[in-house]
């Protein structure tokens, strides 16, 4: 019988990992896209309605109910009991994000659809812009606490970057939204969004820079394999997208479209990179067992001192 | 209620496995695989949604046998020792499961023992990454979350948990928690003195990243040899401060529009 275990442990038990892996599908690193277009855009049509930029302001009201329509159909399928879904309105919970989020949704999506619903018949005026208001309000909120849905994991590669996190998930919602706005609306009102797509696609970019400057050794997942090729791409797309939007959108309609898609694309290779990359990082023991034992020791040689 | 829970001291472990087989018999746990993993005496690998409790199985080279006292978990070969030890669902003063549960299906028994409600979970998965330990996992074939209930049925019939029941050498000790605790304290001081110079308490403290386990454990190595983690924190710990970002992050976005919109052409 060959003896393969070490002693220092530094592998753990014969290399298997600590952590469990998250048992989330894509449709939830989806859903971090289309939750996070969402909620931006319905902040963007406020703004957009209240400096007189009507017809941006009606796509980007568009835009978030479509992106609201496809977030319950992936957040339930990826529910292993799909029909108990209402359960998560069964309580209400400050120490689950995922409590949270959930309340936070259900008070954005009638807001969101109103305003939409309204801006395209023309009814209601009046409810369509309180439910803009409500929905541009929450918006931030939407696109942000996915990023605390993450980091409060026990995975080193989120848990590490909650600092960081949440600024990546904003930025890159902001500039989906913008992107998406600058495609579906004339160039002559889309100002403003060809401006928050460089605002939001800097942040997206100096975010996950940040972040992973921030995490060290937890950061592995972010540069190499899989999770590391679509942050690439990803930063590829948010930066072409944001300088050919800030730069050629405003001339040609055909370039807001091509930079309005390259920023969509990069929000969306974001958010996959985060989501695979706490896969690696929860597969492997030492990202867990190292700081953790640098942890333990150092108290240890404190109390001894 | 008094609090109850499990002390499993690893230095008089066998590794014969009644636990595991106790516990898929008592809670009808289902098959979890016929895998032959090729590593020592163990092919079952972890607690999972399907083995409540898992027994490590640990192979060591070691100095020469003459120079250690007779003592626990040693067999005859020269220069290897052999690590036994029955793995658990902590049952965590802090639970990380339980805090990030959105639906309430994780709760707090009377025993203040950590349990899911199986009609009540909705299999959203939150609590499986959240867990320091990598404990509590979902059942594919079934959508939801299982792990070790400490026989919440048992006990409320005044019976031990059927692992405890089963251990033949009282390596799965049930109990008060704070009796247990002054039991293994004790039962250190006797293993020291013996000469086993590493064995030490894993969990007993309630200042610990999770607040002391319901369910802790007397280790001769340390406790990643085990495969389990050497200082745990429960996330929510942090939980105010990743808030305190998302507000920050949430400010940003709504300036990033402001100043957007609100600059003139």
């Amino acid at each position: 019988m060959s003896v393969a275990n070490t002693t220092n442990g530094q592998d753990g038990y014969y290399g298997r990992p600590v952590l469990k892996k998250p048992v989330w599908k894509p449709y939830i690193a989806a859903y971090f896209f289309t939750g996070g277009l969402a909620g931006a855009s319905s902040t963007l049509a406020l703004g957009a309605r209240l400096s007189g930029h009507h017809r941006l302001a009606r796509s980007a009201s568009l835009t978030s109910l479509a992106g609201l329509a496809v977030s319950g159909p992936l957040l339930v399928v990826d529910l292993g009991k799909p029909a108990r879904f209402a359960n998560m309105l069964r309580v209400a919970k400050p120490t689950s994000p995922m409590s949270v989020g959930s309340w936070v949704l259900t008070a954005f999506a009638p807001g969101c659809a109103a305003a939409a619903a309204s801006d395209v018949t023309g009814l209601l005026p009046r409810v369509g812009a309180a439910g803009g208001v409500l929905a541009g309000v929450l918006g931030p909120a939407v696109a942000t606490y996915t990023a605390v849905l993450v980091t409060d994991t026990a995975i080193p590669a989120w848990h590490g970057a909650s600092r960081q996190l949440p600024f990546l998930f904003a930025g890159s919602a902001a500039a989906s939204a913008a992107g998406v706005a600058m495609a579906l609306t004339p160039p002559a009102d889309a100002g403003p969004a060809r401006r928050l797509a460089a605002l939001g696609g800097g942040l997206e970019v100096a975010a996950f820079r940040k972040m992973e400057s921030a995490l060290g050794d937890a950061g592995q997942p972010y540069r190499t394999g899989a999770a590391g090729r679509l942050a690439r791409a990803a930063e590829a797309c948010t930066a072409s997208g944001a300088v050919l939007g800030v730069l050629g959108a405003r001339r040609r309609r055909s370039l807001a479209v091509v930079a309005g898609s390259l920023l969509a694309a990069g929000s969306l290779l974001t958010r996959f990179a985060v989501y695979r990359a706490g896969f690696e990082s929860a597969a492997d023991p030492s990202a867990t067992i190292g700081p953790q034992r640098a942890r333990a020791d150092a108290a240890k040689a404190s109390r001894a001192g | 209620m008094t609090r109850m829970g499990f002390f499993t001291d690893t230095s008089v472990c066998i590794g014969c496995k009644a636990c595991e087989v106790a516990c898929k018999e008592w809670n009808n746990v289902p098959d979890d695989g016929y895998d032959f993993l090729g590593w020592s005496y163990d092919n079952t690998g972890g607690l999972s949604s399907d083995t409540w409790r898992h027994v490590a199985f640990i192979e060591q080279r070691v100095a020469a046998p003459a120079a250690e006292p007779q003592g626990p978990a040693q067999n005859g070969d020269a220069g290897v020792r052999w690590l036994m030890s029955s793995d658990v669902c902590k049952h965590c003063t802090h639970a990380a499961c339980l805090d990030v549960c959105p639906t309430g299906a994780l709760f707090r028994t009377e025993f203040d023992t950590v349990v899911v409600q199986q009609d009540v979970c909705n299999g959203c998965g939150y609590c499986v990454p959240a867990c320091p330990f990598g404990v509590i996992d979902k059942r594919e074939s079934d959508g939801r979350v299982w792990k070790c209930t400490l026989c919440y049925d048992r006990l409320k019939a005044d019976l031990p948990p059927a692992c405890a029941k089963a251990c033949p050498t009282q390596s799965i000790q049930f109990g008060p928690l704070d009796e247990l605790r002054e039991r293994a304290a004790n039962r250190v001081g006797v293993l020291r003195e013996a000469g086993v110079a590493d064995a030490h308490l894993y969990g007993a403290d309630p200042e610990d990243g999770v607040g002391g386990f319901g369910a802790f454990f007397l280790l001769l190595d340390k406790p990643e040899v085990y495969g389990l983690p050497p200082d745990p924190v429960v996330t929510t710990r942090d939980l105010p401060q990743m808030w305190k970002a998302a507000a920050g992050a949430a400010l940003a976005m709504v300036g990033a529009v402001a100043t957007a919109c609100l600059r003139r052409r």
